[in-house]
């Protein structure tokens, strides 16, 4: 039974929109007492466990604690953007969840409905767009604290935001061009037979590295690098507002979990084993538990590497993501579109475009063998050493040719010694 | 319109006209930055209402979130505090703006009474034909306009590869590496082994133009960043009421 989006009465759509709120709240709170306590065990801790059984109330604790603490202004701060910041940071986090599919239709007091508060053919690029606004918050954090920690910060952080969304929304491409399109539910719905993490496997991992660097979590929390940046860019915040910007983050690590769960784990669809054995796994309500299982193993994955992996240096992130991520998942987007496009216009079946370009790898491997054997025979053994590259020939620095190589700076000591001596200019 | 679409379109006119005249009237350019974001988003509302999702969606993602916000860092690099200036760098660019805008004015004049004259059709009746909004997009991009398309999307790389290349350097001498800077500062006789002095702290001043002072009295001048070694000279209060004078030689290139 499936029912058209966009016809549930008004309070089903106040009831959803309630509803997802809450969940996103007591998500928020159970993540930041798993992370603790998780982490812990992975320091050889115990982590809190004296709020309420196994310490579980303990962000709730902390919750309160933080709203009751003085709310600081700083006298330089620009006032109106200070405040709307973190208002812009909390709300945009909130409003990606709403095209997230929780499960299929149901019945609540008797309407069928989806368990979803709405869905539009371009949903996912709804959440991408949703996420830019978020970007917003944390700029303007920066800026309007006047101070140079959170500004340092907030350029560090936006920069990599922007830089990451572009590996993200690349990695997203494969999978629409298999759903055949960009709602979230037809995107669950196309991963009947097969989750997509298996058909393009390269994607998903291109999508699980960029949605670490895209919520600023460890190895790629630089924007909140203690030791350089103090706080980054939530330096100057304290209290309530600070505590919008806490939630922000733990809310976007979940939606980024979520959509990973939709886009290549088969959404709210039960795991192999389970829904072969069991017919009534994907009707009712406990597609939900399949949902939140898999979002769970998510942000499982989330405080694993923070518990695991040394932060990255700021040029090597950077490096990392428009060198390697981009790239990468460019060439297999064109690889993703021409299998595509073959087996959709030309007929070929995959098991013969297997072939076929098995076969062309294999022409092209023997065939550089060959030549290198016959340019080994017919070029002499011994080489003559080109004369070392000189950069200030005859006075004038002078960039290399192709071929040349550029002289170890060991060489010209003096020069390192007056640059680099002065390590603040 | 339905009840819903009016009042929709309501709320979604005054937020677009009033960010627009909030960008006019803001003092601050960060600050106006803001108010023209308003006014991108709302209008990605109102084209989500008037069902050109895709539109949108595209509004919000190349505009608000990567057009706006490189103008936002601009803004905060550059400095916001920086008067404008009134005087036309461009000859003769007022007279063309005014013109320019007059036919905008005509042009859209003329779009909107053609709406009153004929009949209006509807955006899911132009659509339908193709299979929905984003499919329709898709067939006049990749279809019609292909060739429009990729030329226009070779500009666009071009602009950015020239970009690179007109900001590219070509390095003279490899990339000292850590153990080399390491290496050279040990085995020079000039350069400090330890870190540098941190800046001083005074009764009345505490900032790193401050140079810290040495056991015979006089300022660590090494003390001070170099993008802060002003030459003029500078005096500093010491907590005893000891006066600092730091002076800089001149032509230092650090």
């Amino acid at each position: 039974m499936s029912v058209p989006f966009g016809l549930d009465p008004g309070w089903l759509i106040l009831l959803k929109s309630l509803v997802i709120f809450v969940f996103l709240v007591l998500v928020t709170l159970f993540t930041i007492w798993l992370e603790r306590r998780v982490v812990a065990r992975m320091q050889m801790r115990i982590g809190p466990n004296r709020v309420g059984p196994f310490g579980l109330v303990q962000g709730l604790a902390d919750g309160v604690k933080l709203a009751l603490k003085q709310d600081i202004i700083p006298a330089l701060a620009d006032r109106s953007v200070f405040i709307l910041a973190p208002i812009i940071s909390a709300t945009t986090c909130f409003i990606a969840f709403a095209v997230i599919p929780l499960g299929p239709t149901v019945s609540i007091f008797g309407t069928w409905t989806n368990l979803q508060l709405t869905d539009f053919p371009v949903a996912v690029l709804f959440i991408l767009a949703i996420a830019s606004i978020g970007i917003y918050g944390i700029v303007l954090a920066g800026w309007s604290s006047g101070s140079t920690y959170p500004l340092l910060g907030a350029l560090r952080s936006s920069a990599q935001m922007i830089s990451y969304e572009i590996a993200m929304g690349l990695s997203l491409v494969a999978v629409f061009l298999y759903a055949g399109s960009m709602s979230t539910s037809e995107i669950v719905s196309a991963q009947q037979n097969v989750w997509y993490v298996v058909l393009l496997l390269p994607s998903f991992l291109i999508y699980t590295t960029s949605m670490v660097g895209e919520t600023n979590r460890a190895p790629f929390d630089l924007p909140e690098a203690e030791g350089e940046l103090v706080g980054g860019f939530h330096t100057e915040y304290s209290s309530l507002k600070f505590a919008l910007f806490f939630l922000a983050e733990y809310i976007n690590m979940v939606t980024v979990s979520a959509l990973a769960t939709t886009l290549f784990l088969g959404g709210w669809r039960a795991p192999a084993p389970i829904s072969t054995v069991w017919a009534g796994a994907n009707s009712g309500w406990w597609p939900l538990a399949w949902f939140v299982a898999k979002l769970f193993a998510f942000i499982f994955v989330f405080i694993w590497l923070r518990g695991t992996l040394p932060r990255l240096r700021y040029d090597q992130f950077m490096k990392f993501g428009w060198k390697v991520l981009i790239p990468v998942s460019l060439v297999w987007i064109v690889i993703v579109a021409t299998a595509r496009a073959l087996r959709q216009s030309a007929n070929v079946d995959s098991s013969s475009l297997l072939v076929v370009v098995g076969v062309i790898l294999t022409i092209l491997v023997v065939l550089s063998f060959v030549l290198d054997a016959m340019i080994s025979r017919r070029m002499p053994r011994e080489i003559e050493p080109e004369p070392e590259f000189d950069a200030f020939a005859g006075g004038f620095p002078v960039p290399p040719l192709p071929g040349q190589k550029l002289p170890t700076p060991a060489a010209s000591a003096q020069t390192i010694s007056s640059t680099e001596g002065d390590s603040r200019g | 319109m339905s009840a819903g679409e009016t009042f929709a379109f309501w709320v979604l006119a005054i937020l677009t006209v009033g960010g627009a005249i909030g960008m006019l009237l803001s003092r601050k350019a960060v600050h106006s930055a803001l108010w023209i974001a308003l006014t991108m988003v709302s209008l990605a509302v109102l084209y989500l209402i008037n069902a050109a999702p895709f539109l949108s969606m595209v509004q919000i993602i190349v505009y608000t979130g990567a057009v706006m916000m490189l103008f936002l860092f601009v803004l905060m690099l550059i400095g916001v505090d920086a008067a404008d200036s009134l005087v036309e760098t461009i000859k003769g660019q007022r007279l063309a703006a005014v013109l320019v805008g007059i036919g905008f004015g005509l042009l859209l004049l003329a779009g909107v009474g053609g709406l009153t004259v004929n009949e209006v059709k509807g955006l899911d009746a132009a659509t339908s034909q193709a299979g929905g909004n984003l499919q329709a997009v898709a067939q006049l991009i990749f279809g019609r306009y292909v060739l429009a398309f990729e030329v226009t999307s070779a500009l666009l790389i071009t602009a950015a590869v020239g970009a690179i290349v007109y900001t590219h350097r070509e390095r003279l001498v490899g990339k000292p590496t850590q153990a080399m800077i390491s290496r050279a500062r040990f085995t020079s006789v000039t350069a400090p082994r330890s870190p540098m002095p941190a800046p001083g702290v005074f009764a009345n001043h505490n900032a790193v133009d401050t140079p810290a002072l040495l056991p015979d009295g006089s300022p660590a001048l090494d003390s001070v960043p170099a993008p802060f070694q002003v030459e003029e000279a500078r005096t500093f209060t010491t907590a005893d009421g000891r006066v600092i004078t730091a002076v800089y030689p001149e032509g230092d290139d650090k």
